[in-house]
Formats: C-alpha cells, sequence, structure tokens
C-alpha cells in the first residue's frame, strides 16, 4: 500500500501541532466556538448528542494491520472500547473528549493515518472498490488513482471552500463495488479498443434530499488526463455551483439545473485549455504510484480445494460462510474473505478494540498485511489462501465475526441515527438489529437471497437508503419515529433509486413491514435464483404495496 | 417546563444547568423553569457559561413530569439524557438505565 514520503510526513506533522495549538486556544478561551468550529470540522471533530466525534479518513478503504492495531489502541485509551466504520469507508469514534483528541491525531500520523478533510466543503475521501487489486474480474486497480487524486486535492487551495462537500469514487471492473454513480464524481476504469487504460467518467450523482443517478459525460478518459479532467469538472462547479442554498449546492443540482449537454460542453471548454498544462500525468509518475500498490507474491498454494472442502463437509457453519463470506480472486489458489461486522443484533459497523487487534492479526498472519473497510461496514481481507480458509473462519467464531451473511437479509448499512447524531431525526442502529434477529435463521436467510437493506435516520441519507433494494428512512413525525419504506434501489453497474411503497410505519411497525415485502417477493418469483430486485424490477411495486396495504386500502 | 441543556466544551458530555449555575451530568438534577421568568434566568447563565467557555450548543428543552421525574418532549433529548440506546453495557446508559429514552 501507499507510504507516506517525507513531504507527507511533515504534512501531516504540521497539521497535528496546528491542531494542538487551536484546541489549546479554545480550551484557553482565545478562540470562541465560532472561530474555532470551522477549525475543528476541518480536522474531522464533530459535536454530536453525547460528545465529541472523531472521523478518521480510511483512503479507499485501505489499512495496514499496524493502522488497524493503532485504531485499537485509541479506542481503549481515549474512547470507549469500539469504533464505527462508516458508508463511506472511514472510522468514526463517538466519544473522543476534545483536550484529547490532539494527541490522538498524533498516534495516528505515527502510522499514516489523519483526519483532514474528512468534513467541510471539500473534496473528502475518495473511495474504492474494497476488492481492488484483488477480484478477478477487475480491468485495473483503482486505488493508485484514488491515491493520486488523494495527493492532488489534499489542501487543494482552489477547492478548499466549494459550495459543497464533495465525493470522489473510483471503480475497477465492469461490475460497480463502488457505487460511483451515486458520488459527486464516479470514475469507471475501462480499457479502450487498443488496450489503454482510461474512465468512463460521471457527474452529478448523489443521495440526499435530492437523490439524483450521475450522468456519464465521458465514454473514455484517458488516464493521463485524470487530474485535469477532474479539475475542469470541479472549476466548472466551484464558478457556477450555487452558494444561495445549502440544499441546492452540491453539483448534482447545477448538473441537473443546468442540463448534461451544456454542462459537459463547460467542463470540455475547460479541459481544453488544461488537457496539455503540468496537470498531465505522466506515465513514470502512474507507474511510481502503481508500485505502491503492487499485489502480494501470492506462493502457489494448490492445496486449498481439497482442505476447503474437507472442511466443509464436517463443518456446517464454515461451509455457510464459504457460500456466502468469499469473493473470487485473481489467483485461483487464493479468495477475498468479507468479515461480516453484521453479527445479529449487533451495530452494524462497530468493531471493539479487542476484535481489531484480531483482525490485524489475521491480516498478518494470513492476508498479507493487507485489510479493507466495504462501504457496506464491512470488513474484507482481500488476499486469503484458500488452504487457511479454515484457520481463519476458526479465529473469526473466536472473536465473534463469524456471521456468514455477506449480501443477505441481514447484512444492513445503517447510519448511527438519532442513537448519537445530531442530524437524524430518528433511530436507525435499533431497526437494524430487530430485522437481523427477526431474520436470523440461516436457511432461510440463503431461501431468500442477495437483498440489501439500508437504512438512514434522516434525509442526508449517510445509510444509502435510496439504493437500497428495501430502504428505510427514518422521520419524524408528531414528535414520534416514523420509517418511510422504498423498494427497487440499487447502488451499482445498473443504478437505480427506490420508490416510496406508501405511508411510513412506526417503530414497532416496521419489522413486520420488511417481513411482509420478503415473503411477498418469495411468494411471487419466478425462481431461486430471481433475485429480490429482479422479482421488484419485473412486477414493480403493485404486489407489495397490496400487501402491505392492500387491506386497509380497500376498508378506507 | 423547561430547562437548559449544553455541551460541556472540553469533553463534549450533555450537561444540564442546576440551581446555582452548577452544570450537572444528570438530567434528574436540573433546574425545571416553570414560569417566563425562570426560562429567561437560565438563558442568561447559559449564554454567561457559554461566553466564559465552559459549555457549548445551549439550549433550553421542553420537558414534562412523568411517574415524579423530569422527562424531556423530544425523543432527541430523552437519547441525549439516558445515552444511546444501543450498547447497554457502556456508557451512561449503563450507568442510569432508569433513564432509558424509550
Amino acid at each position: 500500500m501507499y507510504r507516506y514520503d517525507e513531504f507527507d510526513h511533515a504534512f501531516v506533522k504540521a497539521r497535528v501541532a496546528q491542531f494542538r495549538d487551536q484546541v489549546e486556544r479554545r480550551l484557553s478561551g482565545e478562540l470562541t466556538e465560532d472561530q474555532f468550529k470551522p477549525l475543528r470540522l476541518m480536522n474531522g471533530v464533530y459535536l454530536q448528542l453525547h460528545a465529541y466525534m472523531l472521523r478518521i479518513a480510511i483512503p479507499y478503504g485501505t489499512l495496514a494491520p499496524r493502522q488497524m492495531r493503532m485504531l485499537a489502541h485509541i479506542a481503549r485509551t481515549y474512547d470507549k472500547g469500539y469504533g464505527h466504520f462508516t458508508t463511506r469507508q472511514n472510522l468514526q469514534f463517538h466519544w473522543p473528549a476534545l483536550k484529547d483528541v490532539p494527541q490522538i491525531l498524533e498516534d495516528l500520523a505515527s502510522v499514516e493515518m489523519h483526519c483532514i478533510q474528512t468534513s467541510g466543503n471539500c473534496i473528502r475521501n475518495v473511495t474504492a472498490d474494497h476488492f481492488a487489486g484483488a477480484a478477478a474480474d477487475e480491468v485495473a486497480d483503482p486505488r493508485p488513482y484514488a491515491e493520486i487524486l488523494r495527493q492532488w486535492s489534499s489542501l487543494h487551495p482552489e477547492f478548499s471552500y466549494l459550495p459543497r462537500k464533495f465525493k470522489i469514487a473510483v471503480t475497477g471492473a465492469e461490475r460497480d463495488r463502488a457505487a460511483v454513480q451515486v458520488h459527486d464524481i464516479g470514475l469507471h476504469l475501462k480499457k479502450d479498443s487498443s488496450g489503454r487504460l482510461g474512465f468512463a467518467v460521471y457527474v452529478g450523482g448523489g443521495l440526499g434530499r435530492t437523490p439524483m443517478i450521475a450522468k456519464k459525460i465521458r465514454d473514455f478518459l484517458p488516464e493521463e488526463d485524470l487530474l485535469s479532467y477532474t479539475t475542469a469538472i470541479l472549476r466548472v462547479y466551484n464558478l457556477h455551483g450555487r452558494r444561495d442554498n445549502k440544499y441546492k449546492a452540491r453539483i448534482k443540482i447545477l448538473v441537473h439545473e443546468t442540463g448534461t449537454e451544456e454542462l459537459k460542453a463547460q467542463v470540455e471548454r475547460e479541459f481544453a485549455a488544461l488537457k496539455d498544462s503540468e496537470l498531465k500525468l505522466p506515465q513514470a509518475d502512474i507507474q511510481a504510484i502503481d508500485a505502491y500498490f503492487a499485489p502480494p507474491a501470492l506462493p502457489a498454494r494448490p492445496e486449498g480445494d481439497a482442505a476447503v472442502a474437507t472442511a466443509a463437509a464436517a463443518d456446517g457453519g464454515f461451509a455457510a460462510w464459504l457460500g456466502r463470506n468469499l469473493h473470487t480472486h485473481k489467483n485461483p489458489d487464493y479468495t477475498s474473505v468479507t468479515i461480516s461486522l453484521k453479527g445479529i443484533g449487533e451495530v452494524p459497523g462497530d468493531i471493539s478494540a479487542d476484535q481489531m487487534d484480531a483482525v490485524a492479526e489475521l491480516a498478518e498472519r494470513y492476508g498479507f498485511d493487507e485489510i479493507r473497510v466495504s462501504h457496506e461496514q464491512n470488513l474484507v481481507l482481500p488476499h486469503v489462501a484458500r488452504a487457511d480458509l479454515k484457520a481463519v473462519y476458526d479465529r473469526l467464531v473466536a472473536i465473534g465475526l463469524a456471521t456468514s451473511n455477506a449480501g443477505l437479509v441481514t447484512d444492513i448499512i445503517a447510519c448511527p441515527g438519532l442513537d448519537y447524531c445530531a442530524l437524524a431525526n430518528a433511530r436507525s442502529i435499533p431497526v437494524a438489529q430487530e430485522i437481523a434477529t427477526r431474520f436470523a435463521d440461516q436457511t432461510r436467510q440463503e431461501e431468500i437471497g442477495d437483498l440489501k437493506i439500508k437504512i438512514s435516520g434522516c434525509i442526508n441519507a449517510c445509510g444509502h437508503h435510496h439504493v437500497g433494494h428495501i430502504g428505510i428512512l427514518g422521520v419524524e413525525k408528531k414528535g414520534a419515529e416514523l420509517y418511510q419504506v422504498t423498494l427497487g434501489g440499487s447502488g451499482d453497474e445498473n443504478t437505480s433509486i427506490g420508490d416510496i411503497v406508501g405511508r411510513g410505519f412506526g417503530p414497532d411497525e416496521i419489522t413486520d413491514a420488511v417481513e411482509t415485502i420478503v415473503e411477498t417477493y418469495l411468494a411471487h418469483r419466478l425462481d431461486k435464483d430471481e433475485a429480490f430486485l429482479t422479482t421488484y424490477r419485473r412486477l414493480g411495486a403493485a404486489p407489495f404495496k397490496e400487501a402491505l396495504y392492500g387491506r386497509e386500502a380497500r376498508a378506507a | 417546563m423547561k430547562l437548559l441543556t449544553a455541551n460541556r466544551l472540553s469533553d463534549g458530555e450533555a450537561v444540564w444547568l442546576a440551581a446555582g449555575g452548577r452544570w450537572v451530568e444528570d438530567i434528574a438534577q436540573a433546574e425545571v423553569a416553570r414560569d417566563a421568568e425562570t426560562e429567561a434566568r437560565l438563558e442568561e447563565t447559559g449564554r454567561a457559561a457559554a461566553a466564559r467557555n465552559e459549555v457549548v450548543d445551549v439550549n433550553l428543552i421542553d420537558v414534562e413530569f412523568v411517574d415524579g421525574a423530569v422527562r424531556p418532549i423530544r425523543l432527541r433529548e430523552r437519547i441525549r439524557a439516558g445515552g444511546p440506546t444501543i450498547h447497554p453495557e457502556l456508557g451512561k446508559q449503563a450507568r442510569r438505565p432508569a433513564l432509558a429514552p424509550v
């Protein structure tokens, strides 16, 4: 993975010293809250319901074991012994004291981590496919490009005060696992007919109160033009994006109001002026960054298939886990392992300090020192020999992280919601816990098959509810929590925004409603191979509405 | 009925204003304002505490009495008082289970 050079080290260290001074001046009263708030936000420090929250950047979701151990240390020393992985591939601590934050940042800097640009109207952490560098279907590893974007965008003077926050995602296979079409810029790596690498460029996607699917404005952008074209997009946005209304300030609104063709023309005009400037990426520079992401040397382990077959025959739990939590690796002796952070009844994305240490140890022992964070709030060991799977599984069982539910109905995304978040209107986590508990039976989950439930506690949509096959949005109505359900959303290469199915459900009704939706799908699917989303797209909302509201609609 | 709440500057802990201008971590000890005059006094005390950099995010919130105990009207404020409704083994939700917000 990428290692800091001298410049990076000096830069992060200077930033820690600067923030230490700012915190001291705030605590002594030299700075007012109004003066301090933008400074703390630039360093990832929010104030939530119960405490401060610190959001730590995990660039493109790639973590080394020593970094995971440091997160465990911070969780134990300064927090309540756990952390929360987010849909932005970041980690949040929900209980740090402001006075401790400078020391936390210093600890993070010692393992090449920081909280810069995890808040504010700047270019946020660039996200990527969590199977990057390992997936068999990959055209190229998206992370070198994400790293180039990270270096270019860090404290970029022109783009530090954009109209609103700006999120870029890069994916490297035909199957989009980074939800690029719901980002401000989505980059989909591909090769042209001559075998050159480049990107399909999507602009203006986003969730929140106005969900929009991004528009493709370039079918093929050669890799050397990455920064000049991105700069062109950001210049158009920075100039024309609305600053008069926070809710209309994202680039999705600009794209929508300007029209895709006109916006594309504006971007192309800027690009024409930048194309041959110093922003053009020299091949040598791309290769230098590429080298940091060279895959580990994977020794041949042909004994894996036999070992897995024997172990699976003897251990049904292991067999179930193999069936759900593996992803096909480029090297047939290896696989990518999803470590589910969605234990039944647990908090989606939460992990204890002891579990963090144990995952770090697994990555060192069996995973070539690599850990990934997925936007679905799980962890991934991207390179594990099939021959080592049983050992990895046994250890995961011992630490309570062997839930065999990747992609199933209990693998639920949920934002922190009203249990922590100052913006939330309703709780998300207890809803996820109750649904997971209802569908806990492994056989039933597997019978239902692939089904993504995503829950947000407010319209800002951190829980990506718009792109859930079943999306749940918590709102406040007459002082109580109410959950609005959307169906048919999807955040992949065939992105769709879910349709609101009807009136909302109270906290004591929502799990029943989800069960009704699932049972309706099971009754209507053509066969077991027709996944929920396919059935929904074939039939539309009608049978689900009928099942949820039919009786009361007829009675009315 | 109202009372005044804020977050302590140094650690972000949710606090409520008690008699004598003290900030307490237990909402049960907070001073309840039953008239506009008391509300104004609480607010003035809060403004002064914010100006002294003791607290941030100072707000008056609506409360009621249920079974003799003070209880915020809004769920958000009940969760601030009782702690998250998850991880019952940790934090203030473990220390004060009686304040469970729901």
